[in-house]
């Protein structure tokens, strides 16, 4: 998740929800974040909340983490029931960062096992790691697979190395397919992450990268478009001119590219930037933020969701250690969603993936907006017919605008 | 030495033998209302704690901008060999724009003192202004003003100034407005130099409006000077235009605060309260007279100031729109230069068609309304007046290039002005390239001394009211001063150039323009919004036509990609909070067609680079 975290009112001390939160949560599914702000060195164009020192002071340091991070689950486990939401086992976990894998595996594995006794896996739950190549080894992936873990994602980004360069990735890009089999040997699902239009990066270099990642033989892959964000190195370099800045054009170009290669090698799109190889191997953890499910988001800056209030936690470790070692909620901020902000919030993520949304959902505006989308070549007509707003190729491409036309009043 | 006036004279009983009415004219900046600030306080009518630099600038605009916009006439008392005087003082503008606040000042007045600064001599609203005294046949005292500049130059403007108005270089009093010196030299010399007023005091009361404005607290408030006779409060007065009488509520004189008095006599200039609501009701130039004893003739009046610039105000907010109109009809109250008409335009809605003085005028206008009205405003590319007499005779005014006739026509009529250029010798071959360009004619040049050189052309006013100044100055490192006025019509080849986006012709952006410009203008004008333009979802042309003849061309090519690559968690917040602020964002175009263009491609399109910072001329 992006670093600055949202203006919202101010989050109580014990971390009890709004009535809202509870409202309808037994049909929704229950997930769990876990964010690991460490990594060993920083990309360029990163500007997750993550840390490169391994010292932060108050229970944030890496060696203690785990048990910070637990003690946030301890809290979630009181809070929840107490603001009157059921308890339900988690349909996934995801293991996000910066580099979960910079801990030791069996460190994430306590996290796993502490959730697990918390609040119980459903069955065939979804368990996932974000992991560098160069951060695993065959040992380390064989520790999580036995801990329960179902799914490794791991951040090839190109396999040309002036692109990986510019990213200041560090890793051989012959490690990905070995990082790939050894998962593979360890019984886990694999999802690599590439990044496209790196200032510098020629179609060739995208093609060559994409035909690398599809050589893999992984099961998921996510295409991102590199986001020039705000405050990150990679930012002022091209504000300095130092590296050329980046072109939606472009972009598109290999968006279209990218779409034929994986279809190609069969991998069907989901998400705006997500191929999967078949139904069973989409990101279910992912589709549930898209879905409006709810998640309980763990460590620092992480984001939380139940029922349409959204909360979000201290940015830095050690403020978030100080708060969890004095038994006060990490909460920072948060906002109750009005009835009309969920439906604008449902149309926005509803459109980025392959359900669609459904034309009835629509306010009258919209439902007539949706002919001019199909005329554009922005909408499916025969989904549309059906009763479906789906995108097509060139409305993935231009779903932002899209989804303005669909909420115009 | 004159002692400050121990008792100055009673307005309504003063001999008209102690009254002295002047008014300092100046090229703009020359120091007009920093010495009318030393005169404030020397006569002590301004006590030393009130005092602020330009005490008379009072508009926000004038203090912000440190020019003065309106004239201030205020009444000074001054002793001299044992008499004490009645000194009325008008502080006028220097600017171009406002020629017409002087000429008004002008009329009020025996005398003028003709400032000039030391450092820069004359320029060309010294000549201007020094012209309009003379044709009002007033007594001229040259003054030299910043003596204490390091730069100033006093015996070489000195011969200057007495070569050009006839007199010995030795009589050029020679003061300084920041420090003070030699202002109370000035003052005895206007008592002693400058005609008293003479007029009948038995006849039927006479005086002549130069001045009213309205105030939200008293109403509109009348300046007058009285020439025959006498106005007494609680007396009906009669306006002679419209033989329309009210009575008078108060009398009183500016000092510089408004002090009510028992009457305004022969000579006297003071301000008149009779509860019109509507300075329409009391105009400048109209005579005042009492509806007892009313004058058989009235005083001659002036011409109203004739707009010279047109421009259409829009409000970005369309529901503005009769905000804008009561914001219009309020300003209008105090400055009679302004005129307008609603009208509509296809690409920004309602609006008003405005008419103003030059840019300046339109700049603080529009400045005005927005600020004290709280209105955001598009203002078009600003345009001349043109007459355009169609095959059949039929002769259409064109204010606005949108109504531009499409039907055959056989002449256009453009607004020309006689300008004077003044400028040190080594910049004539510049000055004459620059007219020549705008379609100039020169009319003479003179020496007005060894080194600096009057040059007089006939010009269209659509060449020089908009970027000709900046030119002039730039090529001349600053030295060049430029005056004009108006100076008939004439036949020219000129033609409408349009702006289509996607096929569809924009109103707001044609122009009318020399034919031989009007491939630049439309060179400029598509390539402007090309860069302004967002990309849409669709290719979108942009041309410029002459009719059906398409004489500039640029694309918008369509956008490829508007998608953020990531959305998860915790991005979810952000994500809708940016898409509020574009749906806001999308309140604030206007659509041409299909195209959206922002408002801010508007503004920027229609503010011609030109028209920026023009406040000093
Ligand atoms: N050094 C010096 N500066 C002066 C003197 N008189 C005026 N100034 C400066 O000249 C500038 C213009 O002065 P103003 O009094 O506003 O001039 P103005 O003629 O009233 O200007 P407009 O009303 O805009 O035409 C200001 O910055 C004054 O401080 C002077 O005697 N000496
Ligand atoms: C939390 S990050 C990182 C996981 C892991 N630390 C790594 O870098 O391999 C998840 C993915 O987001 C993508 N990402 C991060 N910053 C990005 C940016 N500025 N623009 C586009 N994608 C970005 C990268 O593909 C990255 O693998
Ligand atoms: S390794 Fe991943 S999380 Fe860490 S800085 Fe790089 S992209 Fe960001
Ligand atoms: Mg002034």
């Amino acid at each position: 998740m992006p670093s600055v975290l949202p203006l919202g009112d101010p989050a109580p001390a014990d971390g009890l929800l709004p009535p809202q939160a509870a409202a309808g949560a037994q049909d929704r599914d229950f997930c769990l974040y876990v964010h690991i702000p460490f990594c060993s060195v920083r990309c360029g164009y990163c500007d997750f909340n993550t840390y490169t020192a391994k010292e932060l002071g108050s229970g944030a340091s890496q060696d203690e983490y785990a048990g910070t991070l637990n003690a946030e689950l301890d809290l979630a486990a009181k809070v929840l029931p107490a603001s009157g939401l059921p308890r339900r086992p988690l349909s996934t976990v995801f293991f996000g960062g910066g580099t979960p894998t910079l801990l030791p595996a069996s460190d994430l594995a306590a996290i796993l096992g502490r959730a697990t006794e918390l609040w119980g896996l459903a069955p065939a739950a979804e368990v996932t790691t974000e992991a560098n190549p160069d951060s695993v080894t065959p040992e380390s992936l064989q520790t999580l697979a036995a801990a329960g873990f179902t799914r490794v994602s791991f951040g090839m980004q190109s396999a040309v190395p002036h692109v990986l360069k510019v990213l200041d990735r560090t890793h051989d890009p012959e490690r990905v397919p070995q990082a790939v089999r050894w998962a593979r040997e360890a019984g886990l699902h694999v999802s690599l992450d590439l990044i496209y239009g790196t200032p510098g990066e020629s179609v060739a270099d995208w093609e060559t990268s994409l035909d690398a990642a599809i050589d893999c033989q992984p099961d998921h892959i996510s295409a991102y478009a590199l986001i020039v964000e705000e405050g990150t190195k990679l930012a002022a370099q091209i504000r300095r001119g130092e590296v050329p800045g980046i072109d939606d054009d472009d972009h598109a170009t290999k968006y279209e590219l990218a779409e034929a290669r994986l279809a190609a090698a069969g991998f069907g799109w989901y998400e705006v930037s997500n191929w999967a190889r078949t139904e069973a191997d989409r990101c279910r953890h992912n589709l549930s933020y898209w879905r409006g499910d709810d998640w309980w988001g763990a460590g620092p800056g992480a984001h939380s969701h139940m029922g349409g209030v959204r909360w979000w936690n201290v940015k830095h470790p050690a403020a978030y250690g100080q708060r969890l070692s004095t038994g006060v909620s990490p909460a920072a901020g948060r906002e109750t969603l009005d009835a009309a902000t969920r439906k604008l919030e449902h149309v926005m993520l509803q459109t980025r993936i392959i359900d669609g949304l459904r034309t009835q959902e629509l306010g009258p505006q919209g439902r007539n907006a949706v002919a001019g989308l199909i005329a554009d070549g922005l909408v499916d007509g025969p989904a549309a017919f059906d009763g479906t707003v789906r995108l097509t190729l060139q409305g993935r491409l231009l779903a932002d605008a899209v989804v303005r036309r669909l909420l115009e009043d | 030495m004159s002692p400050m006036a121990r008792t100055a004279p009673v307005p309504a009983a003063t001999d008209p033998a102690i009254i002295r009415n002047f008014c300092i004219i100046a090229h703009i900046d020359h120091g007009k209302s920093t010495l009318a600030d030393r005169m404030l306080q020397l006569t002590g009518v301004v006590e030393q704690r009130d005092m602020k630099a330009q005490y008379l600038d009072r508009m926000d605009i004038e203090r912000e901008r440190g020019i003065t916009i309106k004239s201030q006439a205020v009444r000074l008392p001054w002793e001299l060999d044992g008499r004490t005087y009645a000194l009325n003082m008008i502080d006028t503008p220097g600017h171009v724009d406002f020629t017409y606040e002087v000429s008004r000042s002008l009329a009020a007045c025996e005398g003028a003192v003709l400032l000039v600064d030391a450092a820069q001599g004359i320029e060309a609203q010294t000549l201007a202004n020094l012209y309009l005294a003379m044709e009002n046949d007033l007594t001229i005292i040259p003054v030299l003003n910043k003596i204490d500049l390091p730069a100033a130059q006093p015996e070489k403007y000195a011969a200057e100034l007495a070569n050009l108005i006839g007199g010995d270089p030795e009589d050029v009093l020679k003061v300084s407005g920041k420090t003070g010196m030699g202002v109370e030299d000035l003052l005895d010399k206007i008592v002693r130099d400058l005609p008293a007023p003479v007029g009948n005091a038995d006849a039927p009361a006479r005086a002549m409006i130069f001045d009213s404005v309205y105030d939200t607290y008293r109403g509109v408030v009348t300046y007058v000077r009285v020439v025959d006779g006498e106005l007494k409060p609680r007396e009906r007065i009669q306006m002679m235009s419209t033989r329309a009488s009210h009575e008078l509520l108060e009398i009183g004189v500016s000092s510089p605060e408004p002090v009510p008095s028992k009457g305004l006599g022969v000579g006297e200039v003071g301000y008149l309260i009779t509860g019109v609501k509507d300075v329409r009701q009391s105009k400048v130039g109209d005579t005042v007279t009492t509806l007892n004893n009313p004058a058989p003739e009235s005083l001659g009046g002036y011409a109203d100031p004739k707009p010279m610039v047109f421009s259409g105000l829009y409000p970005i907010d369309g529901a503005d729109y009769p905000v804008l109109r009561d914001a219009l009809d309020k300003l209008k109250l105090n400055d009679a230069a302004l005129v307008y008409e609603p009208e509509t335009s296809a690409a920004l809605g309602f609006g008003f068609r405005v008419g103003f003085l030059g840019l300046l005028h339109l700049e603080i206008t529009r400045e005005r309304l927005e600020r004290d009205f709280n209105l955001d405003l598009i203002s078009t590319a600003p345009n001349v007046v043109y007459e355009v007499t169609l095959e059949d005779k039929k002769v259409v005014t064109v204010t606005n290039p949108s109504e531009y006739p499409d039907g055959k026509v056989s002449e256009v009529r453009e607004p020309m002005v006689s300008a004077t250029i003044l400028a040190p010798n080594e910049f004539v071959g510049a000055i004459m390239e620059l007219c020549q360009g705008r379609r100039g004619d020169m009319k003479g040049m003179d020496y007005l001394s060894e080194d600096r050189v009057e040059l007089r052309y006939r010009l269209p006013l659509a060449e020089i009211v908009f970027d000709f100044f900046d030119l002039l100055k730039s090529k001349t490192r600053g030295y060049a001063s430029l005056d004009w006025k108006a100076d008939g019509e004439q036949v020219a080849d000129l033609v409408k150039v349009d702006i289509l986006l996607q096929g569809e012709q924009v109103d707001a952006f044609s122009a009318i323009t020399h034919k031989d410009k009007a491939y630049s203008y439309g060179v400029m004008m598509t390539g402007k919004l090309r860069e302004l333009i967002p990309r849409q979802q669709f290719e979108v042309p942009i041309q410029a036509a002459i009719g059906s003849r398409i004489i500039a061309r640029e694309n918008i090519r369509a956008i490829r990609k508007d998608v953020l690559a990531k959305c998860y968690g915790g991005d979810i917040s952000r994500k809708r909070k940016l898409l509020e602020k574009q749906k806001e964002g999308k309140k604030r175009m206007k659509m041409v067609g299909r195209v959206e263009v922002p408002q801010e491609a508007f503004i920027a399109a229609l503010s011609s680079d030109e028209s920026k910072d023009k406040s000093k001329k």
